[in-house]
């Protein structure tokens, strides 16, 4: 199963996702990670820009990742009650 | 309502100035977050499923317009023009940046509000009666002695570490408004027959993971030495409480383990050392604060009577307005509730119309409430119509306060990094079902209370209906308990069954209500009494059978 890199931004507390270079508030932008994500993770706690650097299991392909669990779905489209704060790159709906 | 003297606002500008240099070298990189979150979590800082989350304290619920304005403001210039008022009667913003905060503090501090103590193992807000200095059945308003707690307990250097969060509900009437038994301590302020007021103090009551109600351990304390027999209570609690293992290490835990004779006595002898060291408050403090709490000048030729010719204003009357002690006054409560809406948020043009409103209306108070709603306590009879006009043109005048659509939920999933499932869109489905103002007000009172995990801040140990959602392999669930109360009447809320996905957990509720309209012995029969009645074995059949 693919797996994606999230965390929050120190200054903002928002939600990312890493491209394989920087970090996109799109989880679109995601690309799949592979044996190099507990060492990205090590990289990033050092750095200590990323909050809560974590490895999700998502299904689907690049540019159109699914979260596995509601949890992470929610973090990856904005609250389900208000579509309205939606992050743009998945719907509320899929929650 | 209390005014900061130089002490609080010098205590509140040193703690806002020492944060922003914490927040800034955070942000420079000079501290990690492992260093970091203990102390943004001691200034209610929290970092939540989408941003930073900020609780900012509301002393006992009460607060002025003034202070309601900037909240609203806020909401505007920090966060999505958004708040969420909480079961303990605080306030949360959803969006907050960290580059921004430092500014967000000055202009918190600019109110005499802050945010500290709103998070951390330290003693919470204190909370009280929405009702307080207004309702006909208290001895005394207790709010001056929800202050006293409140400058004891704030920074107090002893009990900054506790073993684990500490809550404290004062009130001072039979009728409990505040849950006071379900609180780590509950203190119900009375008079005896000599006419001195004294409390009676409950301690080790509590939700979450392991729900308790609390048990008298003092039936009086004179009310000059609450302060010290508070503290000998902690220093029990701070000596012993469990600090290897966090499910375990709230004062209930401690209470059950002694046993409360043992627990008890001990928290007599450490009195028996602390009374004669002079940290109760003199005389001239208890004046002092007593004062500032005095209620506002009360207009004795106001009419006593209501023009209830609008059908719509009289069904908001019979139903958000309760009696009040003055004649020609009543307490107004304003529903956070709307249909379709998200229990307790409230836009900042919300918020600036409330302010408004108080000001105009209600000598310049407001009262949040733990069940996530507003009171303006102090309303002529005369205004009432012209307060109910402008609480309808923004959208806060639902008539159904107590009601099935008064639901108690908790950010849930939606927010909150705690928890197991969603709560909001539970609470919206239910009220959806019962939309119909006439279908509510014949089922009568009914509390239902939404969770989305164990720690319980949706109260859902305390609802007629509690709901509470569970992690089932990384999806949705939901448990299904009735028979809650937090009132004076306190009982604890039991599984009925076997869990429920999003859509099943609303037709079992639909169920139980079904059953329960078929059941009760009269219309006057709540939802709670029919259950206490029959016992769970005929709610089960119904929604299981």
């Amino acid at each position: 199963m693919p797996r994606l890199l999230t965390g929050n931004r120190l200054e903002t507390g928002d939600v990312l996702w890493w491209t394989g270079r920087d970090w996109s508030p799109l989880i679109r932008d995601a690309v799949a990670i592979g044996d190099e994500g507990d060492a990205l993770i090590a990289s990033l706690v050092a750095a200590e820009r990323i909050n809560d650097p974590a490895l999700i299991d998502v299904t689907g392909t690049p540019g159109n990742w699914l979260p596995t669990t509601t949890r992470e779905r929610v973090r990856a489209s904005g609250p389900s009650v208000r579509a309205d704060l939606a992050r743009g790159s998945l719907s509320t709906d899929v929650i | 309502m209390y005014r900061y003297d130089q002490y609080d606002q010098a205590i509140v500008d040193a703690r806002v100035a020492e944060f922003k240099d914490q927040v800034a070298r955070r942000l420079r990189g000079e501290i990690t977050e492992d260093q970091f979150k203990p102390l943004r979590l001691m200034n209610g800082l929290y970092l939540q499923l989408h941003a930073y989350m900020l609780r900012v304290a509301i002393p006992y619920g009460t607060l002025s317009g003034t202070q309601m304005r900037m909240l609203a403001h806020i909401a505007r210039k920090y966060d999505r023009d958004y708040g969420h008022f909480t079961t303990r009667q605080n306030i949360q913003y959803n969006w907050i940046k960290l580059e921004q905060f430092a500014d967000l503090l000055d202009d918190l501090s600019k109110v005499e509000m802050h945010a500290f103590q709103t998070s951390g193992n330290c003693i919470r807000n204190i909370s009280s009666d929405q009702f307080a200095g207004a309702a006909a059945d208290e001895v005394a308003d207790p709010r001056p002695y929800a202050e006293l707690l409140r400058q004891w307990s704030t920074l107090h250097p002893e009990f900054s570490f506790l073993p684990r969060k500490f809550k404290i509900a004062v009130i001072a009437s039979d009728t409990d408004r505040a849950a006071i038994q379900l609180h780590d301590i509950g203190l119900q302020l009375r008079r005896n027959d000599a006419g001195e007021l004294g409390f009676r103090v409950y301690v080790g009551g509590g939700m979450g993971r392991t729900p308790v109600i609390g048990s008298v351990v003092r039936d009086w304390i004179p009310v000059g030495q609450f302060l010290s027999y508070s503290e000998a209570i902690l220093r029990v609690y701070n000596r012993h409480g469990r600090r290897d293992n966090i499910y375990k290490a709230r004062i209930k835990i401690l209470v059950n383990e002694l046993g409360v004779e043992e627990f008890t006595a001990q928290v007599e002898a450490e009195w028996a050392e602390l009374a004669p060291l002079g940290l109760d408050a003199p005389q001239a403090e208890y004046d002092r604060i007593i004062a500032q709490f005095a209620p506002p000048a009360f207009d004795l030729a106001a009419p006593d009577t209501l023009d209830l010719s609008d059908p719509d204003f009289a069904v908001w009357v019979k139903q958000n307005v309760h009696a009040h002690k003055a004649p020609g006054y009543a307490i107004a409560t304003i529903s956070l509730k709307p249909k379709r809406g998200i229990p307790g948020d409230a836009s900042s043009a919300q918020m600036d119309a409330v302010a408004d409103l108080a000001e105009k209306y209600a000598h310049d108070e407001i009262r949040v409430t733990h069940s996530q709603n507003l009171v303006l306590a102090h309303v002529k009879k005369a205004d009432l119509y012209a307060l109910w006009q402008g609480l309808d043109a923004v959208g806060l005048a639902t008539p159904n306060l107590d009601l099935v659509s008064d639901i108690i939920a908790c950010p849930g999933m939606d927010y909150c990094t705690l928890a197991n499932a969603r709560s909001i869109p539970i609470a919206q489905k239910i009220a959806a079902k019962f939309e119909d103002l006439e279908t509510q007000r014949d089922i009568g009172e009914l509390k239902i209370k939404v969770s989305g995990c164990i720690n319980g801040c949706g109260h859902h140990h305390a609802g007629h209906i509690g709901i509470l959602g569970v992690d089932k392999k990384g999806e949705e669930a939901y448990q299904l308990l009735l028979g809650g109360s937090g009132a004076e009447d306190t009982t604890l809320a039991k599984i009925l069954g076997p869990g429920f996905d999003e859509d099943g957990i609303v037709v079992a509720v639909e169920k139980l209500i079904g059953f329960y309209r078929g059941a009760r012995s009269g219309p006057q029969e709540r939802f709670l009494d029919t259950y206490r009645r029959l016992g769970p074995a005929p709610f089960k059949e119904a929604v299981y059978g």
